[in-house]
C-alpha cells in the first residue's frame, strides 16, 4: 500500500479562501437552556465541500466527524474507536474484517444507512474519488455484505494501516442517494448538517435531530472564515468568534495573555515543517553536502526566531504522537566546524524556493543566514502559493532548497516514492515501509522506527520544526483538542461553561 | 445632446469588447492550472486529464473565449471550476457588497468634502482655513487600510463600540449591517474626503476669482449668496471629474479595505480567484470592474454635458 499523500496545506492555507467574519455583530446573545452556540474562526475556507475531488485541509476539517461520519473514527490519544461500525473482528491471517454495523441510523437526506451504502461508499473511492489519496485503499479486494449490518472486507494483504485510513476522508459513508451535489449539498449520518454557507464568510452547522448518537452540546457551530490574521485576533478581541482555531502568528498571544477572558491550548500536530533538499540536483546529490547543512542549522534558534518559540523540535519524518516516534534531535547537532569539514572547504551558491507562506518566509531567512555561516548562499525567492509553488517545486522539482509544512498523518512515506519532489531514491526504505505495513504491530513499529533513522541518516531532507497546535478561545470553552492529530475539527466535544 | 449620448453609447461598446479579448488574453497568460490547484499535490494524471476535460481548459484558447464571451453577451458568467455554482449569482451578490461598501464611502467624502472645502475656500486667508487644508493633506498622505486599522484599534477593540468586521446582511438585521459597514465607510470616506476636499476648495477659489462672481456681489449678494447662486454648479464640473476617478479607484482599492474588515465583497472574491486560478471567476469579476469604470466615466461624461452646455457640442 503505497501511500502517497501529503497535503502541503500549511497551517491551512490551501485554496483557501476568504474572509469574513469577524464580528458581524457577534452573536446571539441569548441562549436558551440546551442550546449552545459557536463560532470558531478558521483560516481557510473550503473551496468547495467535495472532499473526493478537491484537495484541501479546510473541507475535512469542517465537514469530517462533524457531518460525515465513518465506520471508526480517530480518538484524541490516537486510538481507533466505533462509529458507524458498533464493533468489528479481525481475521487471524488479518486480511478480512467482518464490521458489525451500528443499527438505526439515518443519512441527513432521511435514507437509511445499511450494508449497502458501505460497499457503495468503498466502490465509490476506486471509481469516482479524483485524488491520489485513494491509493491508500488499493489494498482493499473486495466489500460484501453478509446482511444489512454487517460488511466484510477483504484486503490483498494484511495492512496496518487499513483502520486508521478508515479514520480519515477516505472512510467517510456517503448516501447512495446524496451524492448528486456533494460540492455544495453534504448527506452524512452525523452530529451536525449543513445550515447555510456564506461563501467567503461563514459555514453554518446545525445540530441534526435525527443523529443516531448522543447529541452534541453545542447546537449550533458557525466556522468563520479569516484571510488575515490580525482582522481573526480582531474578532475573538471583540468578541465577534469564540475560538481561534489556528493561531498564525504566534507572536500575537500577548494579546490573549489575560487568563480572566482567554485561554490558549497548546500541543502538537502532524505538521513537520520540512527544509527539502534536491536529491537529484547538485550540490545536494551528496549526502556530505545535506548533512552538512543538518548540522549548519541552529534548530533551537531558528524556532525561536522564526515562530517565536512554539513548537516542537523532531529530527526526521515523525511527530511524537505516532507510537513509532523516537528522539532524533541528536543526530546532528548544530556544529558549524562539523559543517565545514563536510564540505571541504568548498562554498555553493544554491536556490531557495519557498512558498509565500509566513512560516516559511520567517523560516527561509534563519536558514540564509544559518547556512551562509558555512559557505552555502542560499537565494530566497517565494513563490505564489499554492499555484507557482506546485508547479515549479513540487510538480517540476525544480529547486535545490525549499520549505513546506507537510500536515498529513502517517506521512513518512512520501519518501519512498522516488518521484516525488524530494527525489530521495533508496529502494530499502520502501521495504522497510511495506514489511511494516504487512507484519505483527510489533514489527511495524520497529520498521517505521528503523525507517525514520535511516531519513534521518540519509539527511534526505532537513526537519526544521513540528508545528504547533495552538488554539486560543474565550475563557470557558471546553473540549478544544490539544493535539492537532486529526483531519477533522471535531466540534461534538466542545462545550461552553 | 441624444446625438451626443448615441456616439458616447457606441464607444462604451467597442470599448467593452476590447476589454473582453485584453482581459481573457491576459488570464490566458497566468502561470497554473486550475486542475493541477483543485487536486493539488495529490493528483493523478488520468484525474487531472479528465479534470481538465470537465472544467474545458483542454480545448483551444479561441473556443474557449467564443463560449465564455458569448455567454457573458447574454449574462451568463458560466459555471465556476473550483466552486462548481454558477459565477453570476456569486458575483452580484458580492457586487451589491462593495457597491454598499463604495457608495457609503463616497457618500461620506462628499460630507466632509463639500463643506469644509467650500469654507476654507472662502476662509482661505483664516487661519481656519489654513488648518483645514494642512489636515486634508495629512488625510491624502494616509492610506484608506491603515485608516482601517487604527479606527478598528479605537472603536473595536479600546471601545468595544463596534464591530471588528464582518458583514451582516441587510435583510437578515439592518442595525448589524449598518453597525458593521460603519468603520469601513469610515476608512473609505475620511481618505477620499481628505483628497475631495482639496479638489472643492480649488475649484471655488477659481469660481471665486470669476468676474461673473464678482459681479453677482456688486449686485448687491452676500459672499455665500453669490457663491450659492452662481458658483456652485460652475465648481462642480471639476468636482464630478475627480469623483469619477475616485469612485473608479474605490470600487478596485475596495480589495484592501474588504480585506481588512473580513467583507465579502467583490475584491475578496477575486483575490480568492486568482489563488484558486478558477480562470471563469477572475474573467467575470475583472469583467464587471471593467464595465463598471467604463459606466462611471460614461455617467461622467453626461453629467458634465448636463452641468455644462457647452460641453455637449464638443464631442
Amino acid at each position: 500500500m503505497r501511500r502517497i499523500g501529503i497535503w502541503i496545506a500549511v497551517g491551512g492555507l490551501l485554496l483557501g479562501t476568504t474572509a469574513c467574519g469577524g464580528g458581524g455583530g457577534g452573536e446571539p446573545a441569548g441562549q436558551a437552556a440546551g442550546s449552545q452556540t459557536l463560532s470558531v474562526g478558521f483560516v481557510a475556507e473550503p473551496a468547495n465541500l467535495d472532499f473526493t475531488s478537491t484537495e484541501g485541509a479546510a473541507i475535512p476539517q469542517a465537514l469530517l466527524v462533524n457531518v460525515y461520519e465513518g465506520l471508526v473514527k480517530l480518538g484524541q490519544d490516537g486510538s481507533i474507536q466505533p462509529l458507524l461500525a458498533e464493533r468489528w473482528e479481525v481475521s487471524p491471517d488479518r486480511k478480512t474484517y467482518t464490521f458489525s454495523l451500528r443499527k438505526g441510523v439515518t443519512f441527513s437526506n432521511g435514507a437509511p444507512f445499511t450494508a449497502d451504502d458501505v460497499i457503495f461508499s468503498f466502490d465509490r473511492v476506486k471509481s469516482d474519488w479524483k485524488l491520489k489519496i485513494k491509493s491508500q485503499l488499493d489494498s482493499v479486494d473486495r466489500v460484501e455484505k453478509d446482511d444489512e449490518s454487517t460488511v466484510v472486507v477483504t484486503l490483498k494483504q494484511p495492512s496496518n494501516g487499513f483502520l486508521y485510513t478508515l479514520t480519515t476522508r477516505l472512510g467517510a459513508m456517503f448516501s447512495r442517494t446524496g451524492v448528486d451535489d456533494l460540492a455544495n449539498k453534504p448527506v452524512g449520518t452525523g452530529p451536525y448538517t449543513l445550515a447555510s454557507w456564506k461563501r467567503g464568510d461563514s459555514i453554518q452547522l446545525n445540530g441534526n435531530d435525527a443523529y443516531w448518537g448522543a447529541k452534541p452540546k453545542v447546537t449550533a457551530v458557525t466556522l468563520k472564515y479569516f484571510k488575515d490574521a490580525t482582522a481573526m485576533n480582531n474578532a475573538l478581541l471583540t468578541g465577534g468568534i469564540d475560538v481561534i482555531s489556528s493561531v498564525q502568528a504566534p507572536e500575537s498571544l500577548r494579546q490573549f495573555a489575560d487568563p480572566g477572558r482567554f485561554e490558549t491550548v497548546e500541543g502538537t500536530t502532524n505538521g513537520e515543517v520540512v527544509l527539502s533538499m534536491n536529491n537529484d540536483r547538485a550540490p545536494f546529490n551528496d549526502k556530505k553536502v545535506r548533512q552538512a547543512v543538518r548540522h549548519a542549522i541552529d534548530h533551537k534558534a531558528l524556532l525561536d526566531t522564526a515562530w517565536a518559540g512554539r513548537g516542537g523540535l523532531i529530527g526526521s519524518m515523525v511527530p511524537p504522537t505516532d507510537p513509532w516516534y523516537e528522539d532524533r534531535t541528536g543526530d546532528y547537532p548544530y556544529d558549524v566546524a562539523k559543517a565545514k569539514e563536510l564540505l571541504g572547504g568548498k562554498t555553493y551558491d544554491v536556490k531557495m524556493r519557498i512558498p509565500n507562506l509566513p512560516y516559511a518566509v520567517a523560516s527561509a531567512q534563519v536558514v540564509k543566514s544559518q547556512l551562509a555561516q558555512v559557505g552555502i548562499n542560499a537565494e530566497i525567492e517565494p513563490l505564489e502559493f499554492p499555484a507557482r509553488w506546485l508547479d515549479l517545486v513540487f510538480t517540476k522539482a525544480d529547486y535545490h532548497l525549499s520549505i513546506i509544512n507537510h500536515v498529513e498523518p502517517h506521512d513518512m512515506s512520501i519518501f519512498a516514492d522516488k518521484s516525488y519532489y524530494f527525489r530521495y531514491d533508496n529502494p530499502e526504505f520502501g521495504k522497510l515501509l511495506t514489511s511494516a505495513d504487512q507484519g505483527s504491530e510489533q514489527q511495524r513499529i520497529d520498521d517505521l522506527k528503523k525507517a525514520a533513522r535511516m531519513l534521518s541518516d540519509d539527511a534526505a531532507a532537513d526537519w526544521l520544526f513540528l508545528f504547533p497546535n495552538l488554539i486560543v478561545a474565550k475563557k470557558g470553552v471546553t473540549g478544544l483538542p490539544k493535539n492537532g492529530i486529526a483531519e477533522a475539527f471535531d466540534f461534538t466535544a466542545l462545550a461552553k461553561q | 445632446m441624444i446625438l451626443y449620448l448615441v456616439k458616447r453609447l457606441a464607444v462604451l461598446v467597442v470599448s467593452t469588447a476590447v476589454a473582453g479579448v485584453v482581459v481573457f488574453a491576459f488570464m490566458a497568460l497566468l502561470p497554473g492550472d486550475p486542475a493541477e490547484i483543485a487536486l493539488g499535490v495529490n493528483a493523478t494524471p488520468e484525474a487531472l486529464e479528465e479534470l481538465r476535460r470537465q472544467f474545458g481548459t483542454d480545448r483551444p484558447a479561441a473556443a474557449q473565449f467564443a463560449d465564455w464571451f458569448g455567454g457573458l453577451a447574454q449574462g451568463d458568467f458560466g459555471t465556476s471550476y473550483v466552486t462548481s455554482s454558477p459565477i453570476g449569482p456569486q458575483v452580484a451578490d458580492r457586487l451589491g457588497v462593495t457597491v454598499t461598501l463604495v457608495l457609503g464611502g463616497m457618500v461620506i467624502a462628499l460630507l466632509i468634502a463639500v463643506p469644509l472645502g467650500v469654507f476654507a475656500a472662502v476662509h482661505h486667508r483664516d487661519p481656519l482655513g489654513v488648518a483645514i487644508s494642512a489636515a486634508s493633506q495629512v488625510g491624502i498622505a494616509i492610506p484608506a487600510f491603515l485608516a482601517g486599522i487604527l479606527l478598528v484599534f479605537v472603536f473595536a477593540v479600546q471601545a468595544q463600540a463596534l464591530p471588528s468586521g464582518g458583514y451582516v446582511p441587510f435583510t437578515e438585521s439592518p442595525g448589524e449591517w449598518l453597525r458593521g459597514l460603519l468603520l469601513p465607510w469610515l476608512s473609505l470616506g475620511l481618505v477620499q474626503g481628505a483628497v475631495l476636499t482639496r479638489y472643492v476648495r480649488s475649484a471655488v477659489l477659481d469660481v471665486m476669482r470669476e468676474d461673473y462672481l464678482r459681479t453677482a456681489r456688486a449686485k448687491g449678494r452676500g459672499r455665500m449668496g453669490a457663491l450659492w447662486r452662481h458658483g456652485l454648479r460652475n465648481a462642480s464640473v471639476p468636482v464630478v471629474t475627480v469623483l469619477g476617478l475616485q469612485l473608479a479607484t474605490l470600487l478596485i482599492g475596495a480589495v484592501v479595505v474588504e480585506r481588512v474588515f473580513v467583507i465579502p465583497g467583490l475584491g475578496d472574491l477575486l483575490l480568492n480567484g486568482v489563488a484558486g486560478r478558477d480562470l471563469l471567476l477572475v474573467q467575470g469579476v475583472v469583467m464587471v470592474l471593467v464595465v463598471a469604470v467604463l459606466l462611471i466615466n460614461f455617467v461622467v461624461d453626461v453629467a458634465y454635458a448636463a452641468l455644462d452646455p457647452r460641453l455637449r457640442g464638443a464631442r
